[in-house]
């Protein structure tokens, strides 16, 4: 028979207003197995502790229940406490009695019933509790970031800095990301290149970074410290070691017509190309849906040139093999296709365009060389119209609920360039609202205003069409109450950013959550911003949701510190409510191991003692440190061989029974 | 009949999932948003540990509803759990309806961690449900029942 004490809190008047935690403590005492109970103001403070400690030492305690807040909250608090004075953590159990109960009923009477009741079942099952002891595994000393954008190279560079191993796995050629495009970034307009490409270089030199470039993860598998991952380096058809980047093939080769991924698609590159000039690594990659050798089997230009002889046709996909102790999601956004937008004809008219591509023609290395062209015809626009919130804050099913954030700053910052270069150009910000926190960020957008006169207009545009050789914006001015038509040169169109159309797969490779709008999801919102919810995955970037730059590289450095403090330790605790296979009921039906999503069951052959009959059976084996004790095998088992630990039957029974006592 | 409703005032048993509708149920609480003291929730690592016997167990000893919550599909924590919870439960809840368990006892639901106010406006729905179907007294195991024995 178990001595178990029951300890009421009142957190404050959180509990006590709606709860009688007297008559609580009362009821109690008939409780079987219950030989003290207790009440108190926090019992989560220092002296509430103090008292379920005295309490298990002088009463010689064997089970706890400590009816209080959410388990979420405190029951690693009060476990941690019962085992600095020798009891086994999991002999204690949480009765939550303040989010399930005082703070959503307002009568008195009826609170405390509940939470009599509530107590009631938490003592049953401490009353079939058994001591747990928690494993342990190793942890392997490296890290996987996935993405290198500007998150995944911070998190890289801070997880190396202190000393351990990173790789990252980026699918494009290239590192640098959506930051390697950008011309200038706000407030500070500093020079995009020229803050990240030397992170770059660093990430690429660095003894402890490795980079797969032009890779892909194509499975997960494992757990947290341990972790297994496939990455699959698709060919480039040019060897990485003899490549020296010199770019000489891509200048001969013949094969012009594929539209520049770096610039938007606004100009065209060669079929072996090197992403940019900055691109690190710098090797040239073959596409082969454009490269005539592919396709005809002739040409084979750039092979003749290249003096190392890095080409090679015949590279196949490579598939290899990692073990990781922790993994960072860093996959980042893009911007949303503009399809459905009809009434922004961005698809028909080549001067409507978005804001990334106005990044692309403002930045010296793109299709203009930095001069401000219209796409059409060339000639520099004398009115540029920007269109705010196009996809995002919407209700349509095309939009997007959420705000993007960044455009905003992004949309200020590119019309206080366009009239600081090209004074004689009228800019128009059509916006719904304009939102500026960020450290410095009212002030960048009031100098717009006030210092570079941009016009800003509330109000949304309605429809864009062509009209003689320009672009006709139908907008309306709320302020005014008036329809306003402007006839452009060009429209800039602010689109929603979305998360890489990889998270996804990631993510359910991953285990871990993603949102409705395909985002990750942190483990908590407010405290645990950087760990998903599951262990030994971290989130870097705007993978988890719309974030400028700063911002990124702070979560960034905070999801490296986090995967630091996992590194940092040899072996980690296992959770021990794992499954359980009672030898003697298995009958070796399988039936548990197919339902097993982490392959944690295989079968052994081993002798049993059946009551005295000594023979060999095919029985169920549980690997514990893979097992994350789900419990779906408990369910699946006919035999009632399989239980969980923690969770066992007979506790959930006993839970069953107390509530509909 | 509506009498006996006011004054009737069903057992329920909802299992959630520790990852999502636990941590919904939390989020419900921290927002103050009410619904019936009735509903006592027994916490489990995941929709699919839910054996059916803990459903039959807890009709047997008088529950008049019971409520199963899980992560939205796609969604479990374990990947994979609350697909058998869906299968299982269907086959469950036929079987019980063949009983004469009615269908409104039991109930499978999805609710995230982020969905507090569903949490309790499902809690709120089921508990109606249950109200007008009056007590459950079919499979009801009487001997456990000392103040049912002598209505019956």
């Amino acid at each position: 028979m178990q001595r178990i004490g029951v300890f009421i809190c009142w957190c404050g008047s959180n509990i006590a207003a709606t709860v009688d935690v007297k008559k609580v403590a009362a009821a109690a005492l008939n409780e079987p197995g219950v030989v003290f109970s207790a009440d108190y103001q926090y019992m989560c403070s220092a002296s509430g502790q103090g008292l379920v400690k005295d309490a298990i030492r002088e009463k010689g305690l064997t089970g706890v229940v400590v009816c209080s807040c959410s388990p979420r909250m405190h029951e690693a608090t009060f476990r941690k406490a019962a085992e600095s004075c020798g009891l086994n953590p999991y002999m204690v159990e949480i009765a939550n009695i303040r989010e399930h109960c005082s703070w959503i009923h307002k009568d008195v009477a009826e609170g405390t019933e509940k939470a009599v009741i509530l107590m009631r079942a938490a003592v049953a099952k401490v009353n079939l509790n058994q001591s747990l002891v928690a494993g342990k595994s190793d942890v392997v000393k490296r890290a996987l970031v996935i993405g290198g954008g500007i998150a995944g190279i911070q998190t890289a560079l801070d997880i190396a800095e202190a000393g351990y191993e990173v790789d990252i796995v980026e699918k494009k050629p290239t590192i640098g990301g959506k930051m390697a495009q950008l011309d200038k970034t706000f407030p500070t307009l500093d020079c995009s290149a020229c803050i990240l490409t030397p992170k770059m270089v660093d990430a690429a030199a660095h003894d402890k970074i490795k980079i797969y470039s032009y890779s892909e993860v194509e499975s997960v598998s494992g757990f947290v410290g341990n972790f297994t991952a496939k990455i699959r380096k698709k060919a480039r058809f040019v060897k990485e070691d003899l490549c020296t980047g010199c770019g000489l093939c891509t200048e001969k080769c013949p094969s012009r017509k594929t539209p520049n991924e770096f610039n938007e698609g606004m100009n065209t590159r060669s079929a072996i190309y090197i992403p940019f000039a900055q691109a690190v690594p710098k090797y040239a990659v073959i596409d082969p849906a454009a490269c005539l050798h592919f396709k005809t089997g002739k040409c084979g230009l750039c092979e003749r040139t290249c003096d190392a002889k890095a080409v090679d046709y015949n590279q196949k996909d490579e598939t290899i093999e990692r073990k990781y102790g922790a993994i960072v999601v860093a996959t980042g956004y893009n911007v949303i296709k503009l399809d459905n937008f009809g009434e922004y004809g961005y698809t028909e008219n080549p001067d409507v365009i978005t804001s990334l591509e106005l990044e692309r023609i403002m930045n010296a290395a793109g299709p203009t060389g930095g001069a401000l062209l219209r796409p059409s015809d060339k000639t520099h626009p004398q009115k540029i119209v920007f269109v705010q919130c196009v996809g995002s804050r919407g209700q349509r099913p095309c939009d997007k609920p959420y705000c993007s954030k960044i455009c905003c700053m992004y949309t200020a910052k590119h019309a206080m360039l366009i009239r600081e270069k090209y004074p004689d150009t009228e800019v128009y910000v059509f916006y719904i609202d304009v939102r500026t926190p960020g450290k410095n960020f009212e002030e960048f957008y009031r100098r717009a205003v006030e210092q570079y006169g941009v016009h800003y207009v509330k109000g949304q545009v309605g429809k864009v069409a062509e009209n003689a050789g320009k672009l006709r914006v139908y907008g309306s001015d709320l302020l005014m109450n008036e329809q306003i038509v402007i006839d452009a040169d060009l429209v800039v169109l602010a689109a929603a950013i979305e998360p890489d159309e990889s998270a996804k797969k990631i993510a359910t490779m991953l285990t871990t959550g993603i949102d409705t709008n395909n985002f990750l999801t942190e483990a908590h919102p407010k405290l645990r911003p950087v760990e998903s919810a599951t262990a030994g995955i971290f989130l870097s970037g705007v993978c988890q949701g719309p974030k400028d730059i700063p911002e990124t590289v702070s979560q960034a450095s905070a999801a490296a510190v986090k995967v630091i403090g996992l590194l940092a330790k040899d072996q980690i605790t296992c959770n021990p409510c794992v499954a359980r296979s009672d030898e003697l009921l298995c009958n070796g039906c399988s039936s548990c191991e197919k339902v097993c999503p982490y392959g944690a069951i295989t079968y052994i052959d081993k002798e049993v003692n059946d009551h005295g009959k000594r023979e060999v059976r095919r029985i169920a084996s549980v690997n514990e440190a893979v097992c994350q004790g789900c419990g779906a095998c408990t369910v699946a088992c006919p035999s009632g061989a399989m239980d969980l630990k923690g969770f066992t039957n007979k506790q959930i029974m006993a839970e069953v029974d107390a509530i509909c006592r | 009949m509506s009498v006996e409703h006011e004054s009737f005032k069903p057992t329920i048993v909802a299992f959630c999932c520790n990852w999502c509708s636990y941590a919904g149920a939390d989020l419900a609480g921290s927002g103050r948003m009410q619904y019936p003291a009735n509903v006592k929730i027994i916490k489990v690592p995941c929709s699919c540990r839910v054996n059916p016997t803990f459903v039959l167990r807890a009709f047997q000893r008088g529950a008049d509803g019971v409520i199963m919550c899980g992560c939205h599909p796609g969604d479990c924590h374990y990947s994979t759990g609350n697909y058998y919870t869906r299968r299982r439960m269907t086959m469950l809840f036929d079987f019980l309806d063949f009983l004469g368990i009615e269908r409104g006892r039991t109930r499978v639901e999805w609710v995230s961690a982020a969905e507090g106010a569903r949490f309790a406006s499902v809690m709120n729905d089921f508990v109606k449900n249950v109200t007008e179907l009056g007590p459950n007294r079919k499979i009801t195991d009487l001997r456990t029942k000392p103040e049912h024995k002598e209505g019956e």
